[in-house]
């Protein structure tokens, strides 16, 4: 039988993993779009809640642009009084990205190419405040239950099946079963990317594209037709962490700043590195839950986990700049 | 022979075509400084066409423009009997004109098979779903470009390091595998930029050996652009000598070294 302190702490690291999950997914869509072509995306939070938000509205019926459409007309429309079922309106949703992507390079990041990166940088946060404001217009602000059918509540199955580890306190592990499936979902979705990227044309133009623009070019490659590519993965990515983060606490605007987790995400994972991403997810993850519970809950009086990946990002500005996976900046004097 | 406009044979027994391209009074500048004035040239098919002239001259200007990274603020680009409209470089690399780069542009993370596969990318066609789900077509047409790729690996013999990461290759393997990147792409027009800057003697032989193969071979049609004249003379039909972004000679090597212009141009000229 094992001491139960320690039980509890293998529970928060599996909670912390879960969690974690979730982190690496926006992360993953940062550096996606980050590999093929400089940019920071800003706006990769407001991507999630953008997906999550249409996902509801389709769903629910909702028309859109509804305020706008009474303030105007002097009606009363809300809802078209249908329900889409789940699995056709995330291909619809995965339409609306595809279209959101080829907006964003037509209307705004063609007209930026050879920029500097913080133009390109302050281009995706007005982004990301056009697209919250863009979000509100058309499906309202109000916080929506997202119910696409995935399983939610403790497992009980493994509640059961591990209580015989510990003491008459322990009753087994509780896992969430939305989290099992978010981490399902992201390891397939990761195996689908790492395959596209490797083994089609479009991947090997994408990777092409993230290497050397001017090779990339004189291969006959577009480079607008790969960013337009780029931005729509990001986009799927982003929906599918707007989904999970959606069934766990709701639609609200508050999504949007899980972008800002991301960043420590970034800078421990490395802004290149797809397997970066993944691991840097996870570290801060379970990280931020076991610091909580071995030193921030009993000396520090909690509530570290809102800080705790900045600090550990800190860390790593100081001692490993390029993150642990990403490509160290050497200049040729 | 090349003042006639119908094709012929050469003495090597190998068949120079009608024009190929046609640059008629080109003139690029960038801001104040002109760097191409008024050149005109053609490129007839199957010949190997080089491009010579000092440092500054705008060779590499030239080549650029051919290729669609730059655009000409005067003049016209005949393709294939056709007025080429302003093209960005993917879509001139789509018309079958493939090209090195003088400062070599790989993908440095990308293993050198996969380089060479790049130069395949216009060759596939298969729609995105069959891609993603990798099924009938996709996969057919990945084993055929695969095949191709692997002859021209061969033909340079670079086949042993198909492998390796280009990053971690030295410099004349990497412009080798430069050359066969846009080989893979089965172009009707290669253009080589510099392929043997900053080569020793025995590399630069070796290349030598590859561009009249190619060109024999493949019936390539060639343009490259070199400063050291002793190589273009011996594997060129004609060459264009630029000097200050005019053009001051056009002929086949006898000609073109035995032209006043050309020779104060590379031996310097007493201004008095």
């Amino acid at each position: 039988m094992l001491p139960d302190q320690f039980l509890f702490a293998v529970e928060v690291m599996l909670n912390g993993l879960m969690a974690g999950v979730l982190y690496a997914l926006v992360a993953l869509g940062f550096v996606l779009i980050f590999k093929a072509s400089g940019i920071f995306n800003y706006a990769q939070g407001v991507m999630a809640l953008f997906g999550a938000l249409t996902l509801v509205g389709i769903m629910d019926g909702q028309v859109p642009f509804a305020h706008l459409i009474n303030a105007i007309f002097g009606t009363d429309v809300h809802h078209f009084g249908w329900h889409v079922p789940a699995f056709l309106s995330i291909l619809l949703v995965m339409v609306v990205m595809v279209g959101l992507a080829w907006c964003v390079q037509h209307f705004i990041f063609r007209h930026l190419v050879g920029q500097e990166p913080i133009i390109l940088f302050m281009a995706t946060i007005g982004l990301a405040y056009f697209m919250e404001g863009f979000g509100d217009l058309m499906w309202n602000s109000e916080i929506k239950k997202l119910d696409i059918g995935i399983p939610q509540g403790g497992s009980m199955w493994i509640e059961e099946a591990t209580t015989f580890l510990g003491g008459s306190n322990f009753y087994g592990f509780f896992i969430d079963k939305l989290e099992i499936v978010a981490s399902v979902v992201a390891v397939v979705l990761v195996i689908i990317l790492v395959a596209f990227a490797q083994y089609t044309k479009q991947g090997r133009a994408m990777r092409a594209v993230a290497d050397d623009h001017q090779a990339a070019l004189s291969v006959g490659i577009s480079l607008s037709f790969i960013w337009v590519l780029v931005w729509s993965l990001a986009g799927f990515v982003a929906l599918v962490a707007g989904i999970m983060w959606g069934a766990k606490s709701g639609v609200q605007f508050s999504l949007s700043l899980i972008a800002l987790k991301a960043l420590p995400v970034l800078m421990l994972g490395g802004f290149t590195s797809i397997p970066g991403a993944i691991v840097g997810g996870l570290i801060v993850g379970v990280g931020e839950k076991l610091f909580e519970f071995l030193i921030g809950a009993p000396f520090l009086g909690g509530a570290t986990e809102n800080w705790f990946a900045y600090m550990l990002a800190l860390l790593f500005l100081v001692f490993r700049p390029q993150g642990l996976f990403g490509e160290k900046i050497i200049e040729r004097v | 022979m090349f003042d006639q406009p119908e094709s012929f044979v050469t003495a090597d027994g190998r068949t120079i075509g009608g024009v190929m391209m046609e640059m008629k009074n080109i003139t690029l500048r960038f801001g104040g400084v002109v760097a191409i004035k008024d050149i005109s040239f053609d490129i007839r098919e199957g010949e190997i066409r080089a491009i010579i002239g000092p440092n500054g001259a705008g060779k590499s200007s030239m080549l650029n423009v051919i290729s669609g990274f730059y655009n000409p603020q005067d003049g016209e680009v005949w393709y294939k009997g056709e007025r080429r409209p302003s093209m960005k470089p993917f879509e001139v690399a789509r018309q079958g004109i493939a090209r090195t780069f003088q400062n070599i542009a790989l993908f440095e993370g990308m293993s050198v098979l996969d380089n060479v596969m790049t130069g395949r990318l216009n060759h596939m066609n298969a729609g995105i779903m069959s891609q993603a789900f990798w099924y009938g077509k996709a996969q057919r047409e990945e084993t055929e470009n695969r095949e191709v790729v692997e002859r021209v690996l061969d033909f340079l013999e670079i086949q042993h390091i198909r492998k390796t990461p280009v990053s971690r290759l030295p410099y004349g393997l990497k412009k080798r595998v430069e050359l066969a990147r846009a080989l893979a792409a089965d172009p009707k027009l290669l253009l080589l930029d510099e392929p043997m800057a900053g080569m020793n003697v025995e590399e630069k032989e070796d290349m030598s050996r590859f561009i009249l193969d190619v060109n024999d071979e493949f019936g390539t049609t060639i343009a490259l652009i070199e400063h050291d004249m002793s190589v273009v003379m011996d594997i060129s039909d004609r060459v264009v000598v630029m000097d200050y972004g005019k053009k001051i000679g056009d002929g086949t090597p006898t000609d073109v070294r035995s032209n006043q212009a050309v020779i104060d141009a590379y031996l310097g000229v007493a201004h008095d």
